[in-house]
């Protein structure tokens, strides 16, 4: 039967889920209420700072989930040399940018979790392409390693306003704010050039890469483009190279993430629609030993994209009258059924119902009114 | 093909503007046309302009209806698009400032009251000066405000200082330079990223030729 509107979301949703699946993800399913304090501690690792709340009747005060990654994170275990990779389908409650009220927003994404060795940084981020790949094959990924900037930031020592300008101003591709406020903080030439460079060099990982190892040559960030070079060759393996931009602007809040950043964009949809990372700093925030890397598939950002391409809600519209009887009915909506097309039947056609075509039934034959190609 | 869509202000800066993105090999004759149309297409050059609201410009640049616009930095300050910055076109010059009556004498043991279109920017830059005030959201002739005693000061786009002069108010801080920048769509920026190159590429190098 044909896919409708509705489903279309639903069958990427699962789509994703079979893939987790096949990785050797399990799904993770949790209660739609965690403790507000947990959100509370960490509210700057929440997209939106505002959560719904309520008291329980033991006078506990609960949160409506803003977020999947603090749950798992929190109920998990740290045993040595294991990697936990989860998968969840949840429902997360955010403040809408646009309606700045409260929306739910389905959420399909990934955690995996232990200690981390290149393969399953590999192996997340080759799923982010992948996911991506079932939305639309007209996809990039922007990936980044936040080690060069955080390392230079390091150095730099600067007070935080002038540090979160300058992030920014890099997450802007603001080239001309970030030279006057490095200008302002009177930082040296080969400071200003490496912030500089990571917002002129973005592009296609292979071609960058290059360019941003000739400016950053410390040793942090030469181990940083060592490991990006190694996870890039094994997606270049895997088909996906073309698909890798290298772009600094995909940079997150480094209280909570380090290392590989991402974000995945399909063409058509205005906003990014995958985002994801390692969140070591998280971790430990948290008092976790290890090591993590996740993402999520956005789907309230996908919702339009899904849904553009079915003019129908129903292929075909059965009219028929008060005398005809139920059973005379049921056979005619059931051989139309059994060509494999979605049927209603209705007394009258309403113009709300979007239907390629219309049938009468009349004395037991059904006859069409119209039809659209 | 794939069209590049721009979005214009109204206007002489959009005009302007428009001249740029023509150098930069991006014409549409039709859009010097004298009608009522919105929307001007040149298929052969693959782009496509339209005419918004100035202050609509960066809605449709972050919502993807424009791969890229023109909009003034008070516009991306007051509402913090989702976009990339990528060029200060140093034209529409003027500067974000607090104005008051000229026997204004601030009295730090009251909140300040204060008229203005740019709630988050007025917030924002008293935020920081650690003064505590009170906002009178108003859409036009905020210089009515403090001569009518609604507000203390106002904070609005000062560009000659003519019209605060004459109606008897004073220049009393700048908050933050103001000029048009160039802005694209973050998802367009990877999709049209060649073209999206070319111009900030031609754009920059008139910038510098006119400097």
């Amino acid at each position: 039967m044909k896919t409708t509107n509705r489903n279309r979301a639903a069958s990427v949703s699962d789509a994703l889920c079979t893939l987790y699946e096949s990785y050797g993800f399990t799904q993770y399913n949790m209660s739609k209420f965690e403790a507000y304090d947990l959100y509370v501690r960490n509210k700057d690792f929440l997209i939106s700072d505002s959560v719904i709340t309520f008291t329980d009747t033991d006078g506990k005060l609960l949160a409506l989930k803003p977020d999947v990654t603090l749950s798992i994170v929190k109920s998990g275990k740290d045993v040595p040399d294991v990697v936990q990779r989860v998968y969840y389908r949840e429902n997360v409650y955010r403040i809408s940018k646009g309606t700045h009220s409260f929306r739910e927003m389905p959420q399909t994404g990934l955690e995996c979790i232990g200690a981390l060795d290149t393969f399953c940084l590999f192996d997340v981020i080759r799923l982010s392409c992948l996911s991506l790949n079932l939305i639309s094959p007209d996809y990039v990924l922007d990936l980044t390693d936040l080690t060069p900037l955080s390392a230079l930031f390091a150095r730099l020592d600067l007070p935080k306003p002038q540090r979160d300008a300058m992030l920014k101003c890099i997450g802007e591709k603001n080239l001309h704010e970030l030279r006057a406020l490095s200008q302002a903080a009177s930082l040296d030439t080969n400071a200003a050039k490496q912030l500089e460079a990571l917002v002129t060099s973005a592009g296609k990982a292979r071609d960058v890469l290059p360019r941003l190892e000739a400016v950053f040559t410390d040793d942090e960030s030469k181990a940083a483009f060592d490991r990006f070079e190694a996870v890039l060759s094994l997606l270049e393996d895997a088909g996906l190279g073309d698909r890798i931009r290298l772009d600094f602007s995909v940079v997150s809040d480094m209280k909570y993430y380090n290392g590989f950043v991402f974000k995945g964009f399909v063409r058509g949809v205005p906003h990014s629609v995958l985002s994801g990372g390692q969140y070591d700093p998280l971790m430990r925030r948290m008092g976790r030993t290890s090591d993590a890397i996740g993402f999520a598939v956005y789907f309230d950002e996908l919702e339009r994209y899904l849904s553009d391409d079915d003019p129908y809600d129903v292929d075909t519209l059965l009219l028929y009258d008060a005398e005809t009887p139920p059973a005379t009915l049921e056979r005619a909506l059931q051989a139309i059924r059994e060509t494999g097309v979605s049927v209603t039947a209705q007394r009258a056609q309403q113009t709300a119902l979007r239907c390629r075509r219309v049938l009468k039934l009349e004395n037991g034959e059904v006859k069409t009114v119209y039809e659209h190609a | 093909m794939n069209m590049l869509n721009i979005a214009l202000p109204k206007g002489r800066l959009g005009e302007k503007a428009y001249a740029m993105f023509e150098r930069a090999g991006f014409p549409c004759p039709s859009i010097k046309e004298n009608n009522r149309k919105l929307i001007f297409e040149n298929e052969a050059a693959g782009v496509r302009y339209f005419w918004v609201k100035p202050s609509d410009v960066a809605i449709y640049v972050e919502r993807g209806a424009a791969d890229l616009g023109i909009v003034g930095k008070d516009i991306l300050l007051e509402y913090e698009p989702d976009v990339y910055e990528l060029l200060d076109l140093g034209m529409g010059k003027c500067r974000m400032a607090v104005a008051a009556k000229r026997d204004f004498r601030d009295d730090r043991r009251r909140t300040l009251i204060v008229a203005t279109k740019f709630a988050k920017i007025a917030s924002r830059y008293y935020a920081s000066q650690g003064r505590d005030i009170d906002i009178i959201h108003l859409n036009g002739s905020i210089e009515l405000a403090p001569i009518l005693s609604l507000s203390d000061v106002i904070v609005d786009i000062v560009e000659t200082g003519t019209t605060l002069k004459e109606n008897d108010l004073t220049e009393r801080e700048t908050i933050v330079p103001i000029s048009a920048r160039l802005i694209a769509n973050k998802a367009s920026y990877k999709f049209q990223s060649e073209a999206i190159g070319r111009i900030v590429e031609s754009m920059a190098k008139q910038l510098e030729e006119t400097t």
